[in-house]
């Protein structure tokens, strides 16, 4: 009976430090975004205080009403750089998900000569750091004269993302039996059906997280999208931070404010898409 | 409902043959069995017929048609699959009623559809659940009502029953019985377990290494097996199998310990033949506790000691030495043996085999 005692309590003490050790992970994780919203909204000197002023004193909409105030009036055309945004990431996403799904399947279902190297030559290209690309990428798309377009971008987005979305869902389609395929094409699908009705729904989630992956990547990326844009044509949000920056002053708070405005298109797709990702779907396909 | 023939099919993998020119006539609403090892190429054959391989060579016919270029939803036919292969988004019903959802039937036909299959295997109760919530057996008649809501010409079988455990595979093969019985249907079932072959088919098809080894009802392959590999094969436990040669009117083995040569086969053999004798274990045992009576004429009774023996309560199996080698008897109504023991083991020839040592074919005629 006392074992039994001891047993609880050392079971529950590990359970609280368990909790406590979560938590404090999860704070310093959260604790940057945290710290961005609320230097969206207070003053520079306070921002810049030190010691740091960990709870606000003057708390104001300030910068977010001067954000959209217009051009002149310390705002930035910010309407324009996340429409951009928006067109050249869901278009490179939509894209990357599509030649994706078509490569995974690809590579996860049929037997072809030089499979694995192309393979792991896709992957080779994901080592190469944007940034080295961005001046090769500038001589040719000045030539093709299409810097400063969303086509130049979403091109250039397309081509980081595959390699990615090929390689996520290829792990996907492959943890779909086989067996489903066959049975639905015994059941009488074509080969198209048996891959839309059966084989897609269950690689649903991981067509989903590299959805989710693409979409950040291209709503994040600063290093090609400063080289390769140019005005209000094409820039997007992370490049629009730069009008934040003069040659002498950087106005934190405004970045900070408009970090705020990209951070919450990406978390809400997110949490949309998230519903999707449960996994262990094809549990009860076949034995066990 | 319909025949199915096979006319020298072939299937290659690149240079490597894995079917070699096999020939099948299965009657309209006969079940047959193809039974074999792994690598047999019974699984193969199968999907050929299913239309999920390609063939290399030769003819596929269901009905009267060559299916040879047909995809799988032109054949008409049902398969159960070893795992199942059950679609896991979607319900029981909904599994059952996919085939006639895709060829576009009214939902109430579909629901009606549905709803027979369940009773007829027992599933009311689960079409609303996923095929995760459902233990092994249960998915398994899923399977099998998948199979049956779409009124094939054929069904086709792989390994139904091998992720089962030994009590419910018992089950379900009663169960497929009483199917088959209900829906009067060519199948065609693919099993490595010799047992669910001889109890359930009308016919079986032994196959190895890419050939069909013998075809015949189950009282054929066990009673006359046309070879040693049959004679092995068919049969739980195996048929007692030793090679000999043909000296002075007997079967010499190879340590020199001799048997009369069986009544039925001595115009088969001639001297210093060499052949390959079988008897199965119902024919071997300690005298006075065999299946047949005492007075069979045929009987040859040797002195033997005993290695170990395997109580299986009504009977025992005893494993003595003899010719050099560990013969299995078959002992009714048992008494205590132990290891060293001797007993008087007789062997009931009338009831034995002989195989050809060179062609492996029995000497039979």
């Amino acid at each position: 009976m006392d074992e039994n005692a001891a047993h609880r309590v050392k079971r529950a003490v590990l359970k609280a430090g368990h909790l406590i050790g979560l938590f404090l992970a999860m704070a310093l994780i959260c604790l940057p975004g945290l710290w961005i919203v609320l230097s969206s909204l207070r003053p520079t000197v306070e921002i810049m205080a030190k010691p740091p002023v960990w709870i606000p004193r003057n708390v104001s909409l300030d910068a977010y009403v001067a954000m959209f105030s217009g051009v002149g009036q310390g705002g930035i055309p910010v309407l324009d750089y996340f429409r951009n945004s928006l067109i050249i990431s869901v278009t490179s996403t939509v894209i990357a998900l599509c030649i994706g799904m078509a490569g995974g399947y690809a590579f996860a279902r049929y037997r072809f000569r030089g499979k694995t190297s192309i393979f792991l030559g896709f992957m080779l290209t994901r080592t190469v750091p944007g940034i080295a690309l961005s001046l090769p990428l500038f001589f040719v798309y000045a030539r093709l004269g299409i810097i400063d377009t969303h086509f130049g971008l979403i091109l250039a987005y397309v081509a980081l993302n595959v390699p990615f979305t090929v390689w996520l869902i290829d792990g996907f389609f492959r943890q779909v039996p086989r067996d489903l395929a066959e049975a639905a094409q015994i059941d009488g699908c074509t080969r198209w059906q048996a891959f839309w009705r059966v084989e897609f729904p269950l690689a649903r989630p991981g067509i989903a997280s590299a959805g989710i992956f693409a979409f950040l990547i291209s709503w994040n990326e600063f290093a090609l999208a400063s080289q390769l844009t140019r005005s209000t044509n094409s820039k997007t949000l992370p490049v629009g931070l730069l009008d934040y920056t003069a040659e002498f002053t950087i106005d934190w708070r405004g970045m900070c404010a408009l970090a705020v405005v990209m951070i919450i298109p990406a978390l809400t797709l997110t949490f949309t898409v998230q519903k999707h990702l449960v996994s262990g779907l094809t549990s009860g396909a076949v034995k066990g | 409902m319909a025949t199915v023939s096979l006319n020298n099919l072939v299937k290659k993998y690149g240079n490597l043959e894995v079917v070699h020119s096999i020939n099948l006539d299965v009657a309209d609403r006969e079940f047959i069995a193809l039974v074999g090892p792994s690598g047999c190429g019974k699984s193969t054959s199968l999907r050929m017929i299913a239309g999920l391989e390609d063939i290399t060579g030769g003819k596929i016919r269901i009905g009267d048609r060559v299916v040879n270029d047909l995809p799988p939803r032109q054949r008409n036919i049902s398969m159960v699959f070893q795992s199942y292969a059950l679609y896991p988004h979607m319900s029981v019903a909904e599994n059952m009623g996919f085939s006639l959802k895709i060829a576009g039937r009214p939902q109430s036909e579909i629901d009606a559809a549905v709803a027979e299959a369940a009773r007829t295997l027992s599933l009311e109760e689960l079409l609303e659940r996923r095929p995760s919530q459902l233990s092994g057996g249960q998915r398994q008649r899923v399977a099998m009502g998948r199979a049956i809501v779409r009124k094939p010409d054929v069904f086709l079988f792989d390994e139904p029953l091998s992720n089962l455990d030994a009590k419910l595979r018992m089950q379900m093969r009663t169960e497929i019985k009483k199917l088959h019985a209900q829906v009067q249907s060519t199948v065609i079932y693919v099993t490595h377990d010799q047992v669910e072959a001889m109890t359930l088919s009308d016919r079986i098809v032994i196959m190895r290494d890419g050939h069909i080894e013998q075809v015949g009802t189950p009282e054929e392959v066990f009673q006359r097996p046309a070879t040693r590999f049959v004679a092995g094969f068919i049969g739980s436990p195996t048929m007692n199998l030793r090679e000999a040669e043909i000296a002075d009117g007997k079967m010499v083995f190879a340590n020199g310990d001799a048997l009369p040569i069986p009544p039925q086969f001595r115009d088969k053999v001639s001297a210093g033949g060499k052949v390959v004798f079988g008897i199965r274990p119902d024919d071997v045992f300690p005298a006075g506790h065999g299946i047949h009576s005492g007075d069979a004429t045929d009987v040859h009774t040797v002195d033997v000691p005993v290695s170990i023996t395997e109580p299986l309560g009504n009977e025992t199996l005893v494993f003595a030495e003899f010719a050099g080698d560990d013969w299995i008897a078959r002992m009714l109504n048992p008494k205590a043996l132990h290891p060293g023991d001797r007993v008087d083991l007789s062997f009931d020839l009338s009831q034995a085999h002989l195989f050809s040592a060179d062609t492996e074919k029995t000497l039979r005629s």
